[in-house]
């Protein structure tokens, strides 16, 4: 006979899955540097209506392995299916959802804006307070450099755009966590 | 040697012996290889006939099938079998042939962007770039194909490449540093689980094809005898639990029996092995057990809370799994008549709702009779090769399996045009079972070409038409939820005329012994006949047209809401 206070009582057991954690979530995925990998990679996303926000690719130490850099928003994405279904890509080497605390994030971005001869200096200066560099002038237009994390750069973009932001690109973030511990 | 002779041995050496195909410009080289290669080729007539042969065959014999096709239009015609073993995991590898290398992404004759195609759909894909490579990436296909979760690989080969000359070597290890399925489940979630199970007053264990995938199911068994738990399966975990049996609700979801529906409605534990929550089984997925805690062991961590929250996820081998948790189980040495009330009520509902059809009353011939008439003449022991729609349905509700991997169908990707090319594999997968097609007069003429694949094979392969000259589950949905306007149903009229093919000679002229039965009274005899007559048959029986599959979840609604 079972001794009814060993059981464990059905009440007791909560759902695992927290189907949406509504955080922004940096994912580090490192993959096999083959051809197609990120086209399976994006692919998945397609397929199963996930939505990226960002995305990077680029080389690591080991010329073998390859890094994505992804971002995407727990409110409207299972980061747990997410992370379940790119596992299950063979060229899928590893997946970090990097804590926000315990990260470095970066990304970069180059505007251009428009300026006149009066204007110019006061984007010069804006981007000198962000640590931005100036990479190019031009008469009627000038290219700033700025790097940072996703907030300084959404920042800068807030305070040159009543200037005339011509054209503006980010990289998307890449991140690394902090510490001895890999990545 | 060529690259396409090192294929050959690659197929010897996982043991292959019968592959399913189509020749053609691109796959020149690999066919001129078959003809020293000792190997079983079915020529098929077209390459999804070959696809669905091979998946035959894996269901039945649970070893990887294997099949080919030539670039471009060989390959688009092998893209339904490939998404169709991907639904329903079944493993398959795919040979596809491609244009030389140089023509590659030139719009070349034939060529095709396979791999393209196909990689949302498959468990994984290999282009050849180097020839020397396709050894140890056939072997590693295999291997992806075979074990976890199985499903479908894909391996594209250019024509240059494939006549190559390589050194080949055997090969004896793969080395895949990013596929490592897990295997063995939890201990600590084990015991939860056998913890749970033993607490649970109404609990039900719904098995899938999981099941069947990792030859549990005499773990399953042991599991739901030493419990007394009331068990279920999906469609594709068919004869995972033998019927008729005692704990036995038969099939659940959308045209399950009432007593396994109800039953989940009423649960307070469900504990799902090898199944995947599909829509055909929840229904309404906010109502679905509204009452229950969940169990979910299953081999592909994202199937656990994809669809409904676990509480004690289990990921791993079925097999492993099933027989700790039966042997966990049995060490909290539960009282057994804690299950009593929820027995009797299961009971009600069996006693109340049973799967059950009425006589015509014009001697016409009802089809689910039918499927009770072939459990009577194959004694229960066949394998039935079905295609989609109705008489699916009816041959899932009323021929008992006793064993899995006796059916074969297409549940996940509902294949028109599955059953006949599958059963092709079935019987060359199980040479002395009597395999039968159980189809509709829709389904058949999407791959009937195939009987002449069963001719040139000469199996014994019998072809069972329950014809009513309608797309019958179509025509179904029409009538209940379309306000009975019916569009492009009815196969069988044109202009008052019957406009049906003459399926007795159609057969007739592929060789096959063709037989109408028309009459309620009598046909039995004749089916009989038909099936004990040696070699291949086609038997048209004319059913009542306008019979439906009931019961039944309405599409979106809850299972306590089924009609019929």
């Amino acid at each position: 006979m079972v001794d009814t206070n060993e059981l464990l009582s059905l009440d007791e057991l909560e759902a695992a899955g927290h189907l949406r954690t509504g955080r922004k979530h940096v994912l580090s995925i490192l993959v096999e540097n083959k051809p197609g990998v990120l086209t399976r990679v994006s692919g998945l996303f397609t397929r199963r209506g996930f939505n990226i926000d960002t995305l990077s690719v680029g080389p690591t130490d080991d010329e073998r392995i390859s890094r994505i850099t992804l971002t995407l928003d727990g409110a409207q994405n299972p980061i747990d299916q997410v992370t379940k279904q790119l596992h299950k890509l063979v060229n899928v080497l590893k997946i970090k959802d990097l804590e926000p605390a315990e990260t470095v994030a970066r990304e970069l971005a180059l505007f251009k804006v428009a300026v006149d001869a009066q204007t110019r200096s006061e984007v010069r200066e804006l981007a000198e307070v962000f640590r931005g560099k100036v990479v190019d002038v031009g008469r009627r237009s000038i290219i700033v450099e700025v790097t940072g994390d996703r907030s300084k750069i959404e920042a800068f973009e807030r305070l040159v755009r009543p200037y005339g932001l011509v054209e503006m690109i980010r990289t998307g973030e890449v991140a690394i966590s902090r510490g001895r511990e890999e990545t | 040697m060529r690259a396409v002779d090192a294929l050959m041995e690659c197929l010897k050496a996982e043991g292959v012996e019968v592959v399913f195909g189509y020749p053609g410009g691109a796959n020149l080289p690999t066919y001129d290889a078959f003809v020293d290669a000792g190997i079983h080729h079915v020529l098929v007539r077209n390459e999804a006939g070959g696809g669905h042969a091979a998946e035959g065959y894996a269901k039945v014999t649970g070893k990887v099938g294997v099949a080919f096709g030539t670039s471009g239009p060989g390959a688009t015609n092998l893209v339904t079998p490939i998404v169709d073993a991907m639904m329903d995991s079944v493993p398959v590898v795919f040979f596809t042939g491609q244009v030389r290398t140089e023509l590659l992404g030139t719009d070349g004759f034939q060529e095709a962007d396979t791999i393209g195609i196909t990689m949302p759909a498959v468990k994984h894909s290999f282009m050849i770039t180097d020839p020397r490579e396709l050894p140890r990436i056939i072997h590693e296909a295999f291997h992806i194909a075979g074990t976890g979760r199985p499903g479908p690989v894909v391996i594209d080969l250019p024509q240059d490449l494939s006549k190559v000359d390589i050194p080949y070597e055997p090969v004896t290890d793969v080395h895949l540093p990013g596929y490592q399925p897990r295997t063995t489940g939890n201990a600590k979630q084990i015991r939860q689980a056998a913890r749970a199970l033993a607490a649970a007053r109404r609990p039900v264990i719904y098995a899938g094809g999981g099941v069947v995938a990792a030859g549990a199911s005499d773990e399953l068994r042991r599991l739901v005898r030493g419990g007394r738990f009331p068990v279920t399966t999906t469609l594709m975990g068919l004869g995972t639990y033998p019927a008729p049996d005692d704990l036995w609700l038969g099939m659940l979801g959308m045209h399950g029996t009432r007593a396994a529906n109800y039953a989940m409605d009423e649960a307070d534990l469900i504990c799902a092995i090898g199944a995947r929550f599909d829509d055909r089984i929840t229904g309404k997925l906010s109502e679905f057990a509204p009452r229950a805690k969940f169990i979910h062991i299953d081999v592909d961590p994202a199937e656990i809370s994809k669809n409904i929250p676990a509480h004690i996820p289990i990921v791993g081998d079925a097999k492993q799994i099933l027989a700790r948790l039966d042997a966990e189980y049995t060490a909290q040495d539960a009282d057994a008549s804690r299950l009593d009330a929820w027995w009797q009520r299961i009971h009600t509902w069996q006693e109340r709702h049973p799967l059950r059809w009425e006589p015509a009353a014009d001697g016409q011939i009802k089809p689910q009779q039918v499927i009770e008439a072939i459990h009577r003449i194959t004694g229960g022991d066949a394998i039935l090769s079905s295609d989609v729609g109705q008489h699916q349905m009816w041959a899932a509700q009323f021929y008992d399996f006793p064993e899995p991997r006796r059916w074969v169908n297409s549940g996940g990707l509902g294949t028109m045009g599955f059953g006949l090319p599958a059963a092709i594999g079935a019987q060359l997968g199980d040479r002395d079972r009597t395999t039968v097609v159980i189809t509709g007069d829709g389904s058949i003429q999407m791959n009937i070409q195939e009987l002449a694949t069963i001719r040139q094979e000469n199996l014994p392969v019998k072809v069972v038409v329950l014809n009513n000259g309608y797309l019958g589950m179509v025509r179904q949905w029409q009538e209940l939820f379309w306000q009975e306007r019916y569009s492009h149903v009815d196969m069988n009229t044109y202009g008052g005329e019957e406009a049906s093919p003459d399926f007795v000679k159609l057969a007739d002229a592929y060789g096959i012994r063709g037989v109408r039965l028309t009459e309620a009274a009598t046909f039995e005899d004749d089916l009989r006949a038909a099936f004990e007559a040696e070699g291949p048959a086609f038997i048209d029986v004319r059913v009542v047209r306008d019979e439906k599959v009931y019961p039944m979840i309405p599409a979106g609604e809850a299972a306590r809401d089924m009609v019929g």
